[in-house]
């Protein structure tokens, strides 16, 4: 954690560097007005100044090329600002590809996450160095912020559905996570800490200091929760159930009956099964139940890594969470 | 417009004695007075409540209050200040005051209406205020859900009918304004030779007449969700939690104009007849209140881009952002090019002018950093939000207020203030209020998200910094009450024009008749004509 005084939170995430020189190039750029209309202001003031309050001031009523300047100039550089944070912002929005997943849910006042080999921990999230990891989290009850300064990423945990932040972090050390949106009672204490650890420290905490390992892994709890719930009977993988096949959905274009399509990501694995009416793929009828109140969000994460997890080809392969 | 009358012995303070005099009166200068009565009562108890957050604050433990005592109290404090204060103190206070004056009329066009808006006004009022002596209520003043239909244990019922209740005087009085202003001017009186105040107060109507019904319609759902269970917001019951920010914002976005265009305007007043000419680029600064009034519809959205919009929408809604804030440059620019080569009068008025460029200027730059996109998923929650809220809305609006309220006082109560201690007042609020959310900035940025009652110890230095900017801060404030109230029996008669100002308000007696002018004035030159004729002074 840091200590003392300083400007700047630790800057602990590729992310960071980039959100920083954002920060300062526009420090710099409104200081130049600012200072501009600071020394004016203050000249004028000093100059012109007369207490008599007899005197009259020159009869000057404007100047159409200085009003033009002075709104064309600070709107072009308005819109070199709005360039530059806008590929900042798609940087912090857009996960790569490849990255390590956990589940997290937000709800009064604690923070939970659940990694895809089935630790489970509160108010600690421990993730190793140099790895991109994306955290897909929702709320069990208000809305909550996920927000780790050092990483310079936020988002709000949204109840009824999934929101994600990534990050890479660059420094081993501990870091604080908050909550953001306000939550009631104890909004200030829904706080955590992030351990970024060594890829070799995080493989030894994975296979050991994790608090919660019972139950597998996720892609285990999945499995056993996709027979229990009998998803097993319609979602059948070879396409002829009553509901689509779920091989290799993951991460592709859906079409739907109405003929829009959908991009199968987390969210939609989600609603699909908890608001199962609320899309239905083309060619299937609307006859999946919903699982709201059957399946808690650990048991969706699970299905949703499960359903990850299954790739053409047959058997369910490793998630790319798992691979170290 | 030049016309100088003998000073009459009756004016609209003295022609009637008695308390229903007052509390019947459909005089607007009257109606003025009683709006600055209850906002400075709504003042005194908003800053009541900061003081406890500020205390509160100092050390990083919560000491002080419970956890749910501090939540009330900046919900509170946010309400207050918001609904009571910012909205209503220029234009219901002074707007009402000298709109009519300074456009030649005897009254508004609808004083019955005015009167019912100020009854509306303290019925609002009374009801948030006694959802808080029964214990508050702790939303934040956003009330987002579904924390308000579900979380919430307090009074968010009573609340949210108070401050709906109040929505519909500000509708009221936006209505009479625009009215008033298109068909009481006096003869003469065209739209460009309007005061900017003037324009100011009609951009700001028309945004109170559209946008204040929505943000009546969306605390109705929320009492129909929290009261009777609709689903609307919540989505266990099919709602959507994310549009209630969507409609809250639609309101609470442009009602940002409603209480800074008004002290705008105000400060393009004090600061022409403090510079001794006009303002520089009067149709520009004109339609630039149209423009905020306009585009400030257009970029709700942008309290949302981490509450899980489209990227592309964020897109549009930080660009038009950026947009936005173009008007507001074009202002400042020009309200600095009004001083050059004026002859500048340093008197009270004009320091709060001062104080006001520079803190709106630091409030207006800032908001480009949180219309950055990727600077604003950091910035947004945390103090750098606060600080740059209150840079606009405290050392914005405010500032133009008390410049607003030092400049028309004399009008308004016919005696002088002590000007040294005016430009004290100027000086400590300036100073003290940079101190209190100047290092708001850095904690902002360092993440230290708002509302929060407990923070890590690393966050403390600045805290203390800031708490000990709102003490000098809090008496530069309480210094304007002592004075004004001394002025009332003690000060020096002010006469019709003790600026010597342009403008009609000041060619009639001080305090004015109960008609106003002795007979309909005619106007045959601009606002702000100070170098045709010698200024009169009776």
């Amino acid at each position: 954690m840091p200590s003392g005084f300083s400007l700047f939170p630790p800057q602990a995430s590729t992310l960071a560097p980039e959100v920083d020189n954002l920060y300062l190039g526009v420090i710099a750029i409104t200081a130049f007005f600012a200072i501009v209309v600071v020394v004016l202001v203050t000249y004028f003031a000093f100059k012109y100044r007369d207490d008599s309050g007899e005197k009259i001031g020159e009869p000057i009523h404007g100047s159409v090329p200085l009003e033009l300047g002075w709104s064309i100039i600070p709107f072009i550089i308005s819109i070199g600002i709005f360039v530059w944070a806008s590929v900042v912002f798609f940087h912090i929005v857009r996960a790569p590809d490849q990255t390590l997943e956990i589940y997290s849910t937000g709800k009064r006042w604690m923070w939970r996450f659940q990694h895809v080999d089935g630790q489970r921990e509160i108010n600690e999230l421990h993730v190793p160095v140099g790895r991109a990891v994306k955290v897909v989290f929702t709320s069990e009850d208000v809305l909550h912020d996920l927000f780790i300064p050092a990483f310079r990423v936020k988002a709000d945990a949204v109840p009824g559905r999934y929101s994600a932040i990534w990050f890479e972090a660059t420094k081993v050390g501990e870091y604080h996570i908050f909550c953001a949106e306000y939550c009631g009672t104890n909004h200030s204490a829904m706080i955590g800490t992030v351990f970024v650890m060594e890829p070799a420290d995080y493989q030894a905490w994975l296979s050991g200091g994790g608090q919660n390992t019972a139950g597998g892994t996720l892609i285990e709890q999945g499995q056993q929760l996709f027979t229990q719930l009998a998803c097993v009977t319609c979602h059948l993988a070879d396409g002829s159930g009553r509901g689509p096949s779920l091989v290799g959905v993951f991460g592709s274009t859906v079409t739907l009956d109405n003929g829009t399509t959908v991009q199968a990501d987390e969210g939609y694995l989600r609603e699909s099964i908890l608001m199962s009416q609320a899309k239905t793929v083309a060619g299937f009828q609307q006859l999946m139940p919903t699982f709201q109140g059957l399946v808690n969000e650990d048991g969706v994460a699970g299905l949703i890594e499960y359903i990850k997890s299954m790739q053409a080809g047959g058997a369910p392969a490793a998630s790319t969470g798992t691979a170290p | 417009m030049q016309t100088m009358v003998a000073e009459s012995p009756v004016n609209y303070v003295n022609h009637q004695h008695s308390v229903a005099s007052w509390l019947l009166t459909k005089d607007h200068k009257r109606i003025g007075i009683l709006y600055l009565i209850v906002v400075s009562i709504a003042f005194t108890l908003g800053g009541i409540f900061a003081a406890l957050i500020r205390m509160e604050l100092t050390t990083p433990a919560g000491d002080l209050l419970s956890a749910d005592i501090y939540n009330r109290m900046f919900t509170m404090h946010g309400v207050t200040m918001v609904f009571f204060v910012l909205v209503p103190a220029v234009p219901a206070v002074l707007g009402n005051f000298v709109m009519p004056l300074m456009i030649g009329a005897k009254d508004v066009a609808f004083p019955k209406l005015n009167l019912l808006s100020w009854y509306v006004f303290v019925t609002g009022f009374i009801f948030t205020v006694a959802s808080m002596i029964i214990g508050g209520v702790d939303t934040g003043w956003t009330f987002y859900t579904p924390y308000s239909t579900q979380g919430s244990e307090t009074n968010v019922l009573l609340t949210g009918v108070g401050v709906f209740i109040t929505g519909f005087s500000s509708i009221l009085t936006g209505l009479n304004f625009m009215v008033t202003i298109h068909r009481m001017r006096a003869p003469g009186m065209t739209w460009f030779r309007l005061p900017l105040f003037i324009w100011a107060l009609y951009s700001t109507s028309l945004v109170m007449v559209l946008g204040t019904p929505v943000i009546a319609i969306t605390l109705l759902m929320l009492v129909f969700e929290r009261g009777l269970h609709l689903g609307i917001f919540d989505p266990r019951l099919g709602g959507d939690p994310v549009l209630f920010q969507h409609l809250f914002w639609f309101y609470s976005h442009p009602a940002v104009y409603i209480m800074i265009l008004p002290p705008m305007g105000a400060i393009s007043e004090v600061i022409a007849c403090f510079s001794r000419k006009a303002v520089f680029g009067y149709s520009f600064v004109a339609f630039s209140s149209l423009a905020i009034a306009v585009f400030g519809f257009l970029v709700w959205a942008h309290h949302l881009f981490v509450a899980g919009i489209s990227p592309y929408s964020a897109l549009i809604f930080s660009f038009l952002s950026f947009a936005v804030a173009i008007p507001s440059a074009v202002k400042t620019f020009n309200w600095t090019a009004t001083l050059y080569k004026g002859a500048i009068w340093w008197k009270t008025p004009m320091m709060f002018v001062f104080g006001f460029l520079g803190l709106f200027l630091v409030g207006g730059l800032t908001g480009i950093f949180l219309a950055s996109l990727g600077l604003d998923i950091h910035l947004t929650d945390t103090y750098f939000v606060v600080a740059h809220f209150h840079y606009i809305m405290v050392g914005g609006a405010i500032m133009g207020y008390f410049a607003g309220l030092h400049y028309w006082w004399p009008k308004m109560t016919g005696r002088m203030y002590n000007d040294t201690l005016g430009k004290l007042s100027a000086l400590l609020i300036f100073v003290g209020f940079n101190l209190t959310f100047g290092p708001q900035f850095i904690l902002g940025y360092l993440g230290m998200p708002r509302r929060y009652h407990v923070y890590p110890p690393e966050f403390q230095v600045l805290n203390v910094l800031s708490s000990a900017g709102a003490s000098i801060l809090a008496i530069g404030y309480l210094l304007p009450a002592l004075y004004f109230m001394y002025s009332l029996k003690w000060g020096e008669k002010a006469g019709p024009n003790p600026w010597k100002a342009t403008g009609l308000e000041w060619t009639t007696q001080s305090p004015p008749l109960p008609e106003n002018f002795p007979q309909t004035p005619i106007v045959t030159e601009g606002a702000y004509e100070y170098t045709k004729r010698e200024i009169k002074v009776a």
